[in-house]
């Protein structure tokens, strides 16, 4: 045997052993349960197969952009009112842009001044004059931009530390490149994701609020009672049942609470559940030098006024000030022990800052997910050996040749995916499948052409050379056009089609090895041990 | 053993045969998507909510009706699933609702609907995870374990939960099936504790119409790209007319795919798309091996019509398409008859199209290249230069 043949050889050899290595890695040991544990370790089942749930969200950003304005807003009224410039109102009139913000009825005289307030003061804004006396103030669109993204990479934040407080083993919490402001997460092995969604949902904005008026049973009765129109510096809130300790069991009270908050979730050190001293359970909660410091002076200059504890836009607590209060507090009442956990977990994590909606939810139970790993298995058995064996009966001796060329192809293929830690899908599994097919393709083209030159009255040697040669810009225009295909569908593909596009590539990829240059070596080497004149068995 | 040696067939001969077929199953396809079932949307692409329940005797249709709708649920499309000793059933919500979190409630409410015969204070064993077990089990502590009651119980709650999925397909019939599975007093805690409903939901799919919206955006794209790419990628391999009947042929295929599933009324998910760009690569590929020998032969045999050539190379390469187009026929057969309920529209995609993938690389293709050539002739332009090999 020449020495081109030997290396070659020895390069089909060491590709094997590379490969199966990716599989495997290093088994415990050698024994049936041993090595399909050191395979999963490797290769990752995707939440088709393992079971899991796969959820979409959208970050409400426009929350986040609403709590920047409204503290913008707040900041303006009191600045102007210092300086004692008169104006008719501030406003935010439009929704959809709640950066936007409106000032009417700024006398001429007062321009500059305003101007500067707005420099000083408000500098992510830009303000630009309206008709008769009135300003617009918008934010600057890179910094509105800059504020939406933060928001979501702050909700994915804290959904991660939600998710990881909850025990979830290997979650996938990402930026969903498909939509806007949108998160992906997967979550194996839970298969009941009600507590999970809500526990992600809850927005956990914690802040403490002045209440300036309530208890009231209806909306209109809290506004009537303010003359007909809210101050603006005001906003209504409803409350959950019992908040003030006493109210409607049925309804729903509404307050008036101040607009900006006094102490926020950001000024929270950390939350602990425990019991309050009828042995009821409550979350504690403790608040940051900076938060605390604040709290006293808020809590100083109202003594003898109430304040709201509000979560997430519902009054929960409302408590008498009897004396300034510096750095604890808690929330109690009307809460199990679960609910306890669950709210300090949620309250730690830090509040997310804006609401999320859920957009798409598929669970997978793991009763489905090993069904059809069994029937993936099964048919790609099934597949498998039908190829084979035609290969054998049609092609003889020649068969052997693509046969060792399919199996090495398959072990590359899963080397690959245990390499760069692909995850099998369910069409993952059909894509291995279908390259056992489309792979045979190539032997065959080569084989067919093989038996044409044979026909034509060339020597077995000559014919096996002008077979692979001929073969060989075909195989490679077909690879190139499957291969592209799969690059398109793995770009426009979520999960399970991404698994079938990476198996379908790193097949195609392992079979211009395997067919071409394995299977030529093969060829050589047989046509080395062969008397002259003798026949290629084909 | 050889099939196919030496085979002479007048393909091009046959192909008004071979149009009329086309057009047969073109027009019944396109039909069926006006008139008949429409073009069948999977939950993907329409948004709504799917759930998949596994009962452990064969369902009633009416019964589970009734149940719905004591809950409000109006008018649900009930489907038998899988085969009919497993005891399937999709439940599909049509969707009128735009809230995502209605379509949530949809789930909730078909869950609580089912679960008729529950006991008051007992949980449903059929429809709870291995960590709820645990923790009911912790609760309890039926074995009186200390320190190490945290890893036993998280492993007998395991064993219990994968009992009934991998063996049992997800719902047991009674808790002395349990038997085998988990130690005697956890058995009796759990019979104690817990009851069993006669269902258990094996998949749920809840798609928000801005999802659905963006997931028809996607495949649309990549459906576009993928052909884009393919009439460049033959344009600079071969002739640009080349190009454009590998398109036609595409289209061609694609069209009686999609009316076979409209015919079938199965419903196209996203990964059907995935099957039918495959198949379009499938094609494209027999196509390109048809053309490769066509160009070869363009410059061996300089005196004969191109209809001559065409016909031989569709003749040479006829023993290598007919045995790749039956090998991976072989293959996804493989697939759809062993591969499971889930993949089932997948593997149909590809059944059919690899055998009109390889069909139309016959008898679509290679006509429209002849036609062309004898139009150009026709019209007293001169033949179209033979391509030389390029690449």
């Amino acid at each position: 045997m020449n020495k081109t043949l030997t290396w070659k050889l020895l390069l089909i050899v060491g590709t094997l052993l590379v490969f199966v290595y990716g599989i495997f890695g290093i088994p415990g040991n050698f024994t049936g349960a041993g090595l399909v544990s050191a395979i999963t370790s490797r290769i990752h089942l995707g939440l088709d197969l393992r079971g899991g749930t796969h959820l979409i969200l959208q970050v409400q950003v426009n929350d986040a952009v609403n709590v920047d304005s409204d503290n913008a807003v707040a900041t303006l009224r009191e600045q102007l009112n210092q300086r004692k410039i008169k104006f008719d109102e501030i406003t935010k009139p439009d929704p959809a842009n709640p950066d936007h913000i409106m000032v009417k009825g700024l006398p001429a005289e007062s321009r500059s001044d305003f101007l500067n307030i707005v420099t000083d003061r408000l500098p992510e804004y830009d303000a630009s004059s309206g008709a008769e006396n009135t300003y617009n103030l918008a934010m600057k669109p890179s910094l509105l931009n800059d504020l939406k993204n933060k928001a979501v990479s702050q909700a994915i934040e804290t959904i991660r530390n939600r998710i990881d407080a909850l025990g979830v083993s290997e979650p996938t919490i990402q930026e969903h490149g498909l939509g806007a402001y949108q998160i992906l997460v997967q979550l194996p092995g839970v298969d009941d994701p009600a507590r999970v969604k809500d526990i992600m949902q809850s927005t956990a904005m914690l802040e403490i609020k002045q209440a300036l008026d309530g208890p009231y049973n209806t909306q209109e009765e809290a506004i009537a009672a303010k003359g007909g129109v809210l101050p603006p510096d005001a906003m209504l809130l409803p409350a959950t049942a019992n908040a003030s300790g006493g109210g409607d069991a049925s309804g729903q009270t509404w307050y008036v609470v101040s607009r900006v908050a006094a102490v926020s979730g950001k000024d929270l050190k950390h939350a602990d559940p425990g019991n309050d001293q009828n042995g009821a359970p409550n979350v504690r909660f403790q608040l940051s030098n900076d938060g605390g410091q604040r709290f006293y002076n808020f809590t100083s200059a109202h003594v003898n006024d109430r304040l709201a504890v509000v979560l997430d836009n519902k009054v929960r607590e409302v408590a008498n000030i009897k004396e300034p209060i510096r750095d604890t507090g808690e929330i109690s009442g009307h809460m199990d022990e679960n609910a306890a956990k669950d709210l300090a977990t949620i309250l730690n994590s830090g509040a997310l800052p804006a609401g999320i909606k859920y957009l798409e939810e598929r669970t997978v139970g793991p009763s489905l997910g090993a069904d059809s790993i069994k029937a993936g298995v099964q048919a790609a058995i099934v597949g498998m050996m039908a190829v084979l064996i035609f290969m054998l009966v049609y092609y003889r001796g020649a068969g052997i040749n693509a046969d060792v060329a399919l199996l090495l192809n398959l072990i590359i293929l899963l080397g690959f995916m245990g390499y760069f830690g692909a995850v099998l899908t369910l069409p993952g599994i059909a894509g291995v499948i279908l390259t056992v097919g489309m792979g045979v393709d190539s032997n065959v083209l080569i084989f067919e052409r093989i038996r044409e030159e044979l026909r034509n009255g060339k020597t077995p040697a000559s014919a096996v050379d002008q077979g692979f040669s001929h073969a060989w810009i075909t195989i490679v225009d077909t690879h190139v056009t499957t291969i592209v295909s799969a690059a398109i569908l793995f770009i426009f593909g979520t999960g399970p089609v991404r698994g079938f596009a990476t198996t379908l590539t790193f097949g195609l990829l392992a079979n211009l090895f395997t067919a071409v240059f394995v299977s030529r070596v093969i060829f050589d080497w047989n046509l080395g041990r062969k008397q002259r004149g003798e026949a290629l068995s084909i | 053993m050889e099939f196919f040696r030496d085979a002479n067939i007048d393909f091009l001969g046959k192909k008004w045969y071979f149009l009329a077929f086309s057009l047969v199953f073109s027009v019944a396809g396109v039909m069926s998507m006006l008139f008949w079932h429409g073009i069948p949307l999977g939950v993907d692409f329409r948004g709504g909510t799917l759930v998949y329940v596994k009962f452990s005797h064969p369902p009633n249709d009416s019964a589970i009706r009734a149940a719905l709708d004591r809950v409000g649920i109006k008018n649900p499309r009930l489907q038998s699933y899988g085969a009919a000793s497993s005891n399937e059933v999709l439940i599909d919500l049509a969707q009128k609702e735009n809230s995502e979190q209605q379509l949530d409630q949809g789930k909730l409410q078909i869950i609580n609907a089912l679960e008729t015969n529950a006991p008051a204070g007992k949980q449903d064993l059929n429809n709870t995870g291995a960590p709820s077990i645990k923790s009911f089990l912790l609760d309890r502590n039926p074995m009186h374990l200390g320190l190490d009651a945290d890893q036993k119980y998280g492993a007998q709650a395991q064993a219990i939960a994968d009992y009934r999925d991998k063996t049992q397909g997800g719902v047991l019939a009674s808790f002395d099936q349990l038997k085998t599975a988990a130690d005697p007093a956890v058995v009796a805690s759990i019979s104690d504790g817990y009851f069993l409903s006669d269902f258990s939901v094996r998949n749920v799919e809840i798609v928000g119409p801005q999802v659905g919206g963006q997931l028809r955006k996607q495949a649309i794209l990549a459906t576009v790209y993928s052909l884009a790419g393919m009439l460049v990628y033959l344009g600079f391999r071969f002739e640009w007319i080349y190009g454009i009947a590998a398109v036609v042929t595409v289209f061609h295929d694609t069209l009686i795919t999609v009316g076979a599933f409209s015919l079938t009324n199965t419903p196209i998910s996203l990964t059907v798309i995935a099957a039918i760009l495959t198949l379009i690569g499938y094609s494209n590929n027999d196509t390109i091996v048809v053309f490769d020998r066509i160009r070869e032969n363009i410059k061996l045999m300089r005196r004969e019509s191109l209809a001559e050539i065409v016909n031989r190379s569709i003749n040479q390469t006829l023993s290598r398409t007919i045995l790749t187009a039956g090998l991976t026929f072989l293959t996804v057969l493989a697939l759809f008859l062993f591969g499971g309920e889930v993949l089932h529209g997948f593997s149909l995609a590809l059944v059919i199209g690899i055998l009109i993938g390889t069909y139309s690389s016959i008898a679509i293709a290679a006509p429209i290249l002849v036609a062309y050539q004898e139009w150009r002739i026709e019209q007293g332009k001169r033949a179209i230069a033979m391509p030389s090999r390029k690449g």
